[in-house]
């Protein structure tokens, strides 16, 4: 335990990524195997369920330090976090006996045993335990047992960190983390091995598009690219393996519960097949609003009423495996050539193929790209014909080409009320986007929700409120919105350095969790990018 | 408990701050006064443009320091009494920075403890704080709720040191805000203990630690930051918070950034405020200390100022202790 609470402390308290990397390092190479695990199961941010409810936990230490209710609540206000409020009261507790139990032996024995018990007897647990515990410690612990644990670095730093601790395959050390993994010293000490075996429903790490940077036409001859129009939808994969199928996001998180009529039209697929694509709100033969999706995705489960209410398509821009051969060395121009011939052979309903478009000269392409608001899209999307599927945001070969307003999504930091009629309710806010692990205000917005999404926000707010300065308040870093502007400049006055023109709120992303939110260095990306509508 | 009504009225609260119909001086007036006693030299007690300052002995020269020395200014040591109308008054350590002092009155036999800022941690750069028996006292509560509970100044500034080196094996410097008075020269003789290199200053606060030096607190060795030079890395700088991340710091980079104060404790200021370490070192008294000062001086009466004014009076109502925080006597006092 000693151990885990020392490298969060070290990434808490450092604002290169280069130190927070090299503590994660020592971290891997230094600690037992079987504790390792776990702490890259919850820096991976996977999370368990909250163990005791948090009165229980409340009213032991207001117990052990004899605090009304009021007084509690009080402190809980200052702090603004639930788990270090209790840390900080429980440090005033008088002869402590420290101890440093394993943390394997935290999660797999202790805890479980205390969700077991009964409230009084997990009492009086907590309190035994808080006895051998540093402020610290209680800290992580309560995280642990709220299941509220966020480790403060994003996943590609841990994948850092353990490259740099045993000089592992970063490719297949991503591969190996995506996705339902068994928590044990085995497939820990594996991860090294080139090995896949064992992985049969996970996805491919996604690679990712940049944004065109400076003159489109820099890239070369139009020729060696295809063209597709940019969707809004979800990207996803679907995998078909051994006979089961999964639908995963970008976020790698699995979906197929929110899409029952892809998992049907998975269950068709090939054994051995990945597509990647795009899911789409799509009836009447038109894409629909990004928003009949997000329906979707925020039921756990997904009533058929719902499903017919809100159809979807999985529109396939690529075939990563067929025939179980992983295809991703192949160039594009071949995948898609595979692609295309399943697509054709399933002949789905809810399958599709996205529509290649050729190109003879850039000309073209800014005269297509005119048509995009037209059309419905949110821009085009340039991939190298001769391009591998590479993982990441790897510049070159992917590039996407939006038209105005340019978009980020950003992280909601701070929320204000408003006036007039709307004084009571909050409905100016600030947002945030990542830069060295921390999230940096960049912009404002007041407009873009409609009245109801506004109430519900407003309820958020106050529930999540960490601090308030006077109308201000600042809520816990959790709700990712996609904010539109029509401009973005260096400048010096602002914290972030940017400052962007007319910023609105377009929706809020429910299919993101902030760790996918827009880092500053894309945006400073944007500002290259060229602004025109053609 | 049934209520204590103070005999004497000794103080009251008005517009200009702590006044003293008896014997017609105020504590730490908010603007210029004819008679200010001054509990301590920190710009939030210690105001320019009043006649004449009861101060007490060790304050004079950061007093005269930041309010100009033609002003008239009487000095006294810690105990001593002296008489202002009615009035029987002695200064007493607060030990909040150097020369701080709790202020007592004696009235027709009955006594007020003003405690101006104070803390009951060990700190060698001050006297002590001493106890001081009375029927009223007005105690401070800046760090009046049970979160904030002070670590030894010992185990923060091995914390700060490590810091320190931990940077420099990296090449960085370490830049630690700390207020110019009090905490700089806390922590530079609690440095003392782990290294014997020497520390970089803020011109702000290299004059106050010039001072201290004066009245013989023994100091780690320091320099000023002017002699910064290029060819020098792993540095430990005090500045002011607000001279970190201007124009002045620049040219010390790249460098890691800590502030020592109360406020550390809770994470989301450091955050808030963008430092990347935090040392929970202050020079108020914690929780315990400010229910321990309550429950030794005795009073029947506690009035509670200068920050969690409520959530510290409605505590000790509740241990059954007769207190109330201090605007409440102000809104009295407006009603008449
Ligand atoms: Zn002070
Ligand atoms: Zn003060």
């Amino acid at each position: 335990m000693k151990r885990l609470v020392q490298l969060f402390e070290e990434i808490d308290t450092t604002t290169s990524t280069k130190a927070k990397v090299t503590a994660l390092a020592t971290y891997f190479q230094t600690a037992p195997p079987r504790d390792a695990v776990w702490t890259l199961y919850y820096f991976l941010g996977r999370k368990q369920k909250r163990l005791v409810k948090r009165k229980t936990i409340q009213t032991a230490v207001q117990e052990l330090s004899e605090l009304p209710d009021w007084l509690f609540e009080q402190s809980y206000t200052a702090v603004g976090d639930l788990a270090e409020t209790i840390a900080l009261l429980t440090e005033s507790i008088g002869h402590k006996v420290f101890s440093d139990v394993p943390l394997h032996v935290w999660i797999e024995e202790r805890l479980p045993f205390l969700s077991k018990q009964n409230e009084d007897e997990q009492k009086i647990i907590l309190k035994n335990w808080w006895r051998e515990l540093s402020t610290e410690e209680v800290f992580i612990l309560t995280k642990l047992i709220t299941g509220g644990f966020r480790s403060g670095v994003s996943v590609r730093l841990v994948v850092r960190g353990l490259v740099e601790a045993f000089q592992w395959d970063e490719a297949i050390l991503s591969e190996k983390l995506i996705g339902e993994w068994p928590v044990t010293e085995d497939w820990f000490l594996g991860l090294g091995s080139a090995e896949r075996e064992g992985l049969s429903l996970y996805p491919y790490p996604f690679f990712l598009a940049s944004p065109v940077d400076g003159e489109a036409e820099a890239l070369g001859p139009i020729q060696d690219f295809a063209v597709e129009w940019k969707w809004d939808g979800i990207r996803s994969q679907i995998v078909k393996r051994e006979g089961q199928v999964a639908i995963w996001s970008r976020g790698e998180e699995l979906i197929s519960q929110s899409f029952p009529e892809l998992l049907t039209l998975g269950k068709e697929l090939a054994d051995g097949t990945v597509l990647d694509g795009e899911i789409l709100a799509f009836a009447e033969g038109k894409v629909k609003a990004f928003a009949d999706l997000q329906k979707r995705l925020q039921r756990k489960k997904v009533s058929e009423k719902m499903v017919k209410e809100n159809p979807v398509v999985f529109l396939a821009f690529d075939c990563l495996q067929a025939n179980s051969v992983d295809l991703r060395d192949q160039p594009l121009g071949e995948r898609r050539r595979i692609l295309d011939s399943i697509v054709k052979d399933m002949n789905h309903p809810t399958l599709q193929s996205s529509t290649l478009i050729l190109l003879e000269s850039w000309d073209e392409l800014l005269t297509l790209r005119g048509e995009s608001r037209s059309r419905g899209v949110e821009g085009m999307m340039l991939k190298r014909l001769s391009s591998v599927y590479q993982m990441g945001r790897k510049k070159g070969d992917w590039w996407k080409w939006k038209i105005d307003p340019m978009t980020l999504d950003a992280v909601m930091l701070y929320a204000q009320a408003g006036h007039g009629k709307r004084a009571n309710l909050y409905t100016d806010y600030t947002f945030g986007l990542w830069k060295d692990g921390q999230i940096v205000p960049f912009a404002k917005a007041y407009s873009g929700l409609s009245n109801e999404e506004i109430g519900k926000l407003d309820t958020w707010i106050r529930k999540n409120t960490l601090e308030k300065f006077g109308p201000v308040r600042s809520v816990k870093p959790l709700k990712v919105f996609e904010i539109a502007f029509e401009g973005i400049q260096l400048s010096p006055r602002h914290k972030s350095g940017i400052a962007v023109r007319f910023p609105r709120i377009l929706r809020e992303r429910l299919d993101k969790k902030p760790e996918d939110a827009d880092s500053l260095a894309t945006a400073m990306e944007l500002m290259h990018a060229p602004t025109v509508d053609a | 408990m049934s209520p204590y009504q103070p005999r004497i009225p000794l103080i009251s609260v008005t517009p200009r701050g702590l006044y003293c119909p008896r014997g017609d001086f105020y504590i730490d007036p908010w603007e210029g006064v004819d008679t200010a006693l001054i509990t301590h030299a920190h710009s939030d007690h210690a105001r320019e443009g009043s006649q004449l300052y009861h101060i007490s002995e060790q304050s004079l020269g950061i007093i005269q320091r930041r309010l100009g020395a033609e002003g008239q200014y009487i000095t006294h040591s810690y105990s001593q009494s002296f008489t202002l109308g009615d009035v029987l008054i002695s200064f007493h350590p607060a030990g909040h920075i150097l020369g701080s002092a709790q202020i007592r009155m004696e009235c027709e036999g009955e006594v007020w403890v003003v405690s101006g800022d104070y803390k009951r941690d060990y700190d060698p750069t001050c006297a002590a704080f001493e106890v001081v028996p009375c029927d009223v006292f007005i105690t401070e509560s800046t760090f009046g709720l049970p979160i904030f509970v002070w670590k030894g100044i010992e185990e923060e500034t091995e914390a700060i040191y490590r810091w320190w080196k931990k940077n420099q094996e990296v090449g960085k410097n370490s830049m630690l805000a700390c207020y110019a008075l009090g905490k700089s020269q806390r922590v530079l003789h609690a440095l003392a203990a782990f290294t014997d290199q020497p520390v970089l200053l803020h011109g702000a606060t290299q004059v106050l630690v010039d001072l201290y030096r004066e009245q013989g607190v023994p100091l780690i060795a320091t320099q000023p930051a002017t002699d910064y030079g290029k060819d020098m890395t792993g540095q430990l700088i005090l500045a002011p918070p607000g001279a970190i991340g201007s124009t002045w710091s620049r040219k010390f980079g790249p460098y890691e950034t800590g502030f020592a104060s109360g406020w550390m404790r809770i994470r989301g200021n450091r955050r808030r405020k963008a430092y990347d370490q935090g040392f929970v070192i202050s020079d108020h008294a914690d929780w315990p200390a400010l229910l321990q000062t309550v429950r030794e001086c005795g009073a029947k009466k506690i009035y509670v100022t200068h920050g969690y004014t409520d959530d510290l009076s409605r505590f000790l109502c509740e241990l059954g202790h007769d207190a109330e925080p201090l605007e409440t006597l102000f809104a009295r006092e407006e009603d008449g």
